[in-house]
């Protein structure tokens, strides 16, 4: 049954239509969590504000779980997903670079757009800067995707490697989830005095 | 009224007339289901950093050439037959400036303003921005994918590499963040 791309076939037109629609869902949902804000996104790393932990963890534990319970019922076919294959040390360098780009720019690629909208002009700066990367990344560097592709284990999802279903990592994340929100409180606490003062 | 642009008085992080955001478990809870029925429709999840990949091609093509575009196995990827605007990424961007500008409205938070700590300049905040997003963009080329290509894309279907990216990204930020602490806090 799912995903729908699977069996049947639509324009370019409402294929695009479909892409405004989630994209409109996806906008929202990031700016009412407050992450058009640099200065509440980057909160999460001086601890005092982990809201980017809480909505993220969420997000995942919430889709997963979907995906689980409904390919359990044998609704959805997740062999038919698109799965970005593993590369591990492309995935290590590509982070560690990114996460770097994220403290020191205050955003990621989709929170830039939603600071965009917000009318914050270090998000334009910050969407300028990743535009620029990925330009000079296809002029300067595009030997880099041979690389990416000769380093790569294929696609490799937690379930197939170990052996123990998705219904049960969704369990554990749930879990994990629970624990970490009773973390995340104590650290808000404890680092509240970070928090900055404008005068 | 330009008083809130680059080089003049920071704003607090929410003046009285802004709206409060909504609480991190219930939107994480609907960005969730956003991404679900984004798998649930396409067979793929969502995805950032591709329709800037795709204005990249786009402004190559009117800065140098289309040969120029098709020559490059980058570039050529996201040329789309010859509309790389008209790519999927590209529209999902384009409504998420939608949704954000309807909530941002809706909550009173829109406003022309730098975000920035109480103890850096507008324009060096400006500055480190750009140099973030250059930074960030090489990443997600090598990571193939960003915060919510991989980390969130993968992360719901367990993928090891999104994990293993969102840890390293994670791990990065949290390794700097004492050394540019003066930008934020």
């Amino acid at each position: 049954m799912f995903p729908l791309v699977s069996h049947m076939e639509w324009s370019i037109a409402t294929d695009l239509a479909i892409a405004v629609v989630l994209g409109f869902g996806f906008g929202y949902c990031l700016e009412r969590a407050g992450f058009g804000s640099a200065r509440k996104l980057t909160a999460v790393f001086y601890l005092f504000d982990m809201a980017v932990v809480k909505v993220m963890l969420t997000a995942i534990v919430t889709a997963m779980t979907g995906i689980a319970v409904l390919s359990a019922l044998g609704a959805v076919d997740v062999s038919q997903f698109y799965i970005e294959p593993t590369a591990l040390p492309a995935q290590v360098v590509g982070g560690l670079l990114f996460g770097a780009g994220f403290i020191v720019g205050g955003y990621c690629p989709g929170t830039s757009i939603a600071a965009i909208a917000t009318g914050r002009t270090d998000g334009l700066a910050f969407a300028l800067g990743m535009l620029a990367g990925v330009w000079t990344f296809a002029e300067l560097t595009p030997g880099l995707e041979t690389w990416i592709r000769s380093v790569s284990q294929g696609e490799l999802l937690l379930p197939d490697a170990t052996g123990i279903g998705m219904i049960w990592w969704a369990i554990g994340f749930m879990l994990l989830l629970l624990a970490a929100s009773r973390g995340m409180a104590w650290l808000e606490t404890r680092f509240a005095g970070l928090k900055p003062r404008f005068s | 009224m330009s008083q809130s642009l680059a080089g003049t008085a920071p704003m607090p992080l929410r003046r009285a007339h802004a709206l409060p955001y909504w609480n991190p478990y219930l939107v994480g809870a609907l960005l969730g289901l956003v991404l679900l029925a984004t798998y649930l429709v396409t067979g793929r999840g969502l995805g950032a950093t591709g329709a800037f990949s795709s204005v990249a091609a786009w402004l190559a093509s009117l800065a140098v050439s289309v040969d120029h575009v098709t020559a490059n196995a980058v570039h050529a990827r996201y040329w789309n037959d010859g509309a790389p605007l008209a790519s999927w990424t590209v529209f999902l961007l384009g409504g998420a400036l939608l949704g954000a500008l309807i909530s941002g409205w809706q909550g009173r938070r829109l406003r022309l303003m730098v975000e920035r700590g109480p103890r850096i300049s507008g324009s060096t905040r400006l500055l480190l921005a750009f140099c973030g997003g250059f930074v960030a963009a090489y990443g997600a080329k090598l990571a193939k994918g960003c915060t919510s290509g991989q980390a969130l894309t993968g992360g719901a279907i367990l993928n090891v590499g999104s994990l293993v990216f969102m840890m390293s990204v994670f791990a990065a930020a949290y390794g700097l963040a004492w050394f540019v602490r003066k930008e934020w806090i």
